[in-house]
C-alpha cells in the first residue's frame, strides 16, 4: 500500500476544496471577505446569529405542521419551494436548504446576493439567489410558479411602503401555502430596547440601523394580510434573556415578534 | 463514502471498501465507554458519525483489559436506557440500595438510603454497579449495527486538521475522514486535546487505587461501603451474586508491595480493612493498580472541536463519579448537536460548542473540586480534622435537606438536565 504518497497529497489539501466558478479572483476575494463578515457569529451580524436558532425553529415547526411533516425528521421541509425575502448573506436560506427546502433567496442589494451565493457554493448547497425586489419577482413569475412558503424575516421594518410590500409578498405564495414574518413592534418598549438599547447602549447594531417610526404593530400586519386571502394562525413574541444570552418564544410581543399566516386554498 | 443516517455504512460495509474515504457530520476519536456512547446518541439523533479507535474492539472485551466496575447513577442509567444499552447490562448490574460512609473505625457514620432522595426518583436505587467490561461488550454489540455509525477500528489517526469550514483526520492506512466537528474522547491522555494545544492542569494524589474482585460467603445486601482510612478511601462495591468490587486506595509507594503479595497475604490485608461482615473471602481474577491524579483541561472546546469525558476532566474515584460525569457530557453534547442539526445549522459552529461548554463547565468543576476536597479531608489521620469530619458526617446524616442535596447531585438528578438524563427522547 502506497502509504507515504497518499499522506503527502492529503496534507496539502484543506478539508474542503474551494470552488471558484467563473467569477474573477478579485471579486471572489471581496465576497469571501463579506461572507466571513456575515457568517462570523461574533461579528457585525451577531444579533442575527443569536436570533437564528429560535426563528428557524419557528419556521420549521410551523412549516412542518402546515405541510404535514415531522419537524424532527432529517429533512422536514423536503421538496418545499421556499422564498427568503431579504436574504442578506444567506443566514436563513442555508439552514432551510439543509432541512430539505428548495430555496430562492432574494435581496435588494446585489452585494448581499453575491456574498450569499459565494458562501452557498463553499458550503456545497444548491440555493438560487437573485437581486430583485418582491414586487418585481411577483411580476416576473408565472401564476403556477408561486412558492409554498414565503419568509419575511427582519425585513418589513426596513421597507418604504408596507402595504405594497405585503401585497407583493402575498402574491408570491401559492394558494394553500404559508408565510412567516418577523419584525419589531412599534411600542415604547421597542423604542427603548430595540432602538436606543440595541443601537446606542449595547451597540449590537450600528446607530441608524432602524427607524422606530417604521416598526410595525402586529394588528397592522394582520389587517394588511387579510385582504390578500391570509389568515394569521399564530403570533408569538421573542424575548431576550440577558443573563443566559438566549432568545425564547413567549407571549410578550412588545418588541420582537413572529407571525405565521396561511393563504386560503383556491 | 458519505455517512447518511438511516442508510449507513457500518464496519461490515467499510470492510468491503477498506480504503474508502469517509464523510460524516461528527468525527469521534476514541471509542471507549464515553466515545462509544456518544456515537450511539448522535446517530440516534440523525447525525452521521465516524468513530475511530486505535484498539481492536475484540481486545477490549478480554477480561485482562479492564477489571474495574463503575457506579452508574440514575441519570446515567437513563442515558444508557435511551440508547438501547441498558437492556444488555441489566442482568449483570447490581443495585446500590444503600451507601454507608464511615471514617476508619470511628463510631460516627453517614448512611444514605435510596428512599430519602425525593419523589421523582421513585423507588429506584441510587445507582448500579456495572462492570466496565460489560459496558464495553454492550457497545461492541450495538455499534457495528447502529445506522449512522461508521466504526473504524482498529485504526490509528496520524494527522488531524481543523479549519474554518470543516475538520479532517487521516488514518495510518491513508483513509481520510472529513466532518463538521471533531470530538476528542480518548481519555486522560487525549492526543486530540494535546494536538489542539489545550493546556491541562493536573496533580498527582500520590495514591494508587488497587482494584480487584472478591467473592464472599455472606450477601452484601446491595450496600456500598466506603471507609476512609488514613491512606485513602477503601470501597466495597456490590456486584451481582456474592461478589464485590474492591477499590483500595493506598499510598503509591506501597502499591508495588501490595501488587506483589500472594493471594493469602492479600486476603489477610483485605480482612484487616474489611472486617468479617461478609464472611470468608476469595479473590477472583487478577488485580489492577491505577495511579490517581486530578486533571482538567483549561477549555473543553476549540475551533470545530469538543472534548468529552476524561479527555476534559479526570477526577479521583472517591465518589464514583468519573464515568457519570462523562455520560453527562455525552447527554449534553448530543442534545446541543442534535438540536443544532435539526435546525439545519452547523454543528461545528462556535455558538453550538459554547452552549455545550457553558452547560457542562460548572457541574464538572464542582465535581472535581468536591472529589478533590473529600479526598484531602479524609486521607489523613490528623486528630482535630478527624473529629471535625466525623461530626460533619454525623451532622449531614441528621440534616435531611443537606443529605438529600448530596444524594441528588451524586445521582445526577440536580441542575439543568439534558433530555436523555431525564429519560426523554433525544
Amino acid at each position: 500500500m502506497p502509504r507515504a504518497p497518499i499522506r503527502k497529497t492529503v496534507a496539502q489539501k484543506p478539508p474542503y476544496e474551494k470552488q471558484t466558478g467563473t467569477a474573477s479572483p478579485d471579486e471572489v476575494a471581496r465576497f469571501a471577505a463579506m461572507a466571513s463578515e456575515w457568517w462570523d457569529p461574533n461579528g457585525k451580524f451577531r444579533p442575527l446569529h443569536m436570533l437564528n436558532p429560535l426563528r428557524i425553529g419557528f419556521v420549521r415547526d410551523h412549516g412542518a405542521a402546515h405541510f404535514g411533516r415531522d419537524p424532527l425528521s432529517n429533512r422536514p421541509l423536503a421538496g418545499l419551494k421556499v422564498l427568503d425575502i431579504g436574504c442578506g448573506g444567506g443566514l436563513l436560506s442555508e439552514p432551510l436548504c439543509r432541512l430539505g427546502a428548495r430555496v430562492t433567496g432574494i435581496d435588494a442589494a446585489e452585494e448581499n446576493v453575491k456574498t450569499a451565493a459565494h458562501h452557498a457554493r463553499e458550503s456545497g448547497l444548491d440555493i438560487t439567489y437573485r437581486s430583485i425586489l418582491p414586487e418585481d419577482l411577483a411580476e416576473d413569475l408565472a401564476e403556477d410558479a408561486a412558492f409554498d412558503f414565503v419568509l419575511n424575516m427582519e425585513v418589513i421594518e426596513h421597507v418604504a411602503d408596507v402595504a405594497r410590500f405585503l401585497e407583493a409578498s402575498a402574491r408570491l405564495v401559492r394558494p394553500g401555502g404559508a408565510m412567516v414574518l418577523s419584525t419589531i413592534n412599534r411600542t415604547f418598549k421597542s423604542l427603548a430596547l430595540a432602538k436606543v438599547g440595541a443601537e446606542y447602549v449595547l451597540r449590537w447594531l450600528p446607530a441608524g440601523t432602524h427607524d422606530w417610526r417604521k416598526f410595525v404593530r402586529p394588528s397592522e400586519l394582520v389587517r394588511g394580510l387579510e385582504p390578500h386571502g391570509f389568515r394569521v394562525t399564530d403570533l408569538k413574541g421573542m424575548t431576550y434573556n440577558p443573563v443566559s444570552g438566549t432568545w425564547s418564544l413567549g407571549r410578550d410581543m412588545g418588541v420582537n415578534y413572529l407571525v405565521f399566516a396561511v393563504k386560503r386554498p383556491e | 463514502m458519505t455517512i447518511n443516517p438511516g442508510k449507513l455504512s457500518n464496519s461490515a460495509k467499510s470492510a468491503k471498501a477498506p480504503f474508502a474515504d469517509v464523510d460524516a457530520d461528527a468525527l469521534i476519536i476514541g471509542g471507549g465507554m464515553v466515545g462509544g456512547t456518544l456515537a450511539l446518541a448522535l446517530a440516534q439523533g440523525g447525525l452521521g458519525v465516524a468513530l475511530v479507535d486505535q484498539a481492536d474492539p475484540q481486545a477490549l472485551l478480554a477480561a485482562e483489559f479492564d477489571g474495574r466496575a463503575s457506579a452508574i447513577a440514575l441519570g446515567s442509567k437513563r442515558v444508557l436506557e435511551g440508547l438501547g444499552l441498558w437492556s444488555l447490562l441489566e442482568d449483570g448490574a447490581a443495585a446500590i440500595d444503600d451507601i454507608r460512609v464511615s471514617d476508619g473505625d470511628s463510631l460516627f457514620f453517614l448512611h444514605y438510603n435510596h428512599r430519602d432522595t425525593g419523589p421523582d426518583s421513585g423507588d429506584e436505587p441510587f445507582g448500579h454497579m456495572v462492570e466496565n467490561r460489560n459496558l464495553r461488550k454492550a457497545l461492541a454489540t450495538r455499534l457495528p449495527h447502529a445506522p449512522g455509525v461508521a466504526l473504524l477500528a482498529p485504526a490509528a489517526v496520524v494527522e488531524r486538521q481543523r479549519e474554518d469550514n470543516g475538520v479532517a483526520a487521516v488514518l495510518e492506512d491513508g483513509r481520510r475522514i472529513t466532518a463538521r466537528l471533531m470530538i476528542g474522547a480518548e481519555g486522560r491522555k487525549s492526543p486530540t486535546r494535546e494536538h489542539a494545544g489545550i493546556r491541562l492542569t493536573s496533580w498527582s494524589y500520590g495514591q494508587t487505587a488497587i482494584v480487584c474482585t472478591v467473592a464472599h460467603e455472606k450477601p452484601h445486601r446491595n450496600v456500598a461501603q466506603e471507609r476512609f482510612l488514613p491512606a485513602g478511601p477503601f470501597a466495597i462495591l456490590p456486584l451481582t451474586g456474592n461478589r464485590s468490587s474492591i477499590v483500595w486506595t493506598e499510598r503509591s509507594s506501597l502499591a508495588p508491595a501490595i501488587m506483589a503479595l500472594d493471594e493469602k497475604e492479600l486476603l489477610q490485608e483485605l480482612k484487616r480493612r474489611f472486617g468479617d461482615f461478609l464472611g470468608e473471602l476469595e479473590v477472583v481474577g487478577r488485580r489492577w493498580a491505577h495511579p490517581l491524579s486530578l486533571q482538567f483541561a483549561e477549555k473543553t472546546i476549540g475551533q470545530r472541536l469538543a472534548l468529552v469525558g476524561d479527555a476534559a476532566h479526570g477526577m479521583h474515584p472517591i465518589a464514583g463519579q468519573g464515568l457519570n460525569m462523562g455520560l453527562r457530557d455525552v447527554a449534553a453534547l448530543a442534545q446541543v448537536l442534535v438540536d443544532t442539526h435539526r435546525l439545519g445549522l452547523d454543528i461545528g459552529s462556535g455558538a453550538a460548542l459554547e452552549r455545550y461548554q457553558r452547560w457542562r463547565r460548572f457541574d464538572n468543576t464542582l465535581m472535581l473540586a468536591a472529589t478533590d476536597g473529600l479526598n484531602r479531608l479524609f486521607s489523613n489521620s490528623i486528630q482535630p480534622l478527624r473529629l471535625a469530619r466525623d461530626l460533619g458526617l454525623a451532622a449531614v446524616n441528621r440534616l435531611g435537606p443537606v443529605k438529600r442535596l448530596f444524594m441528588r447531585q451524586a445521582m445526577g438528578l440536580s441542575g439543568d438536565l439534558p433530555r436523555l438524563m431525564r429519560g426523554q427522547e433525544l
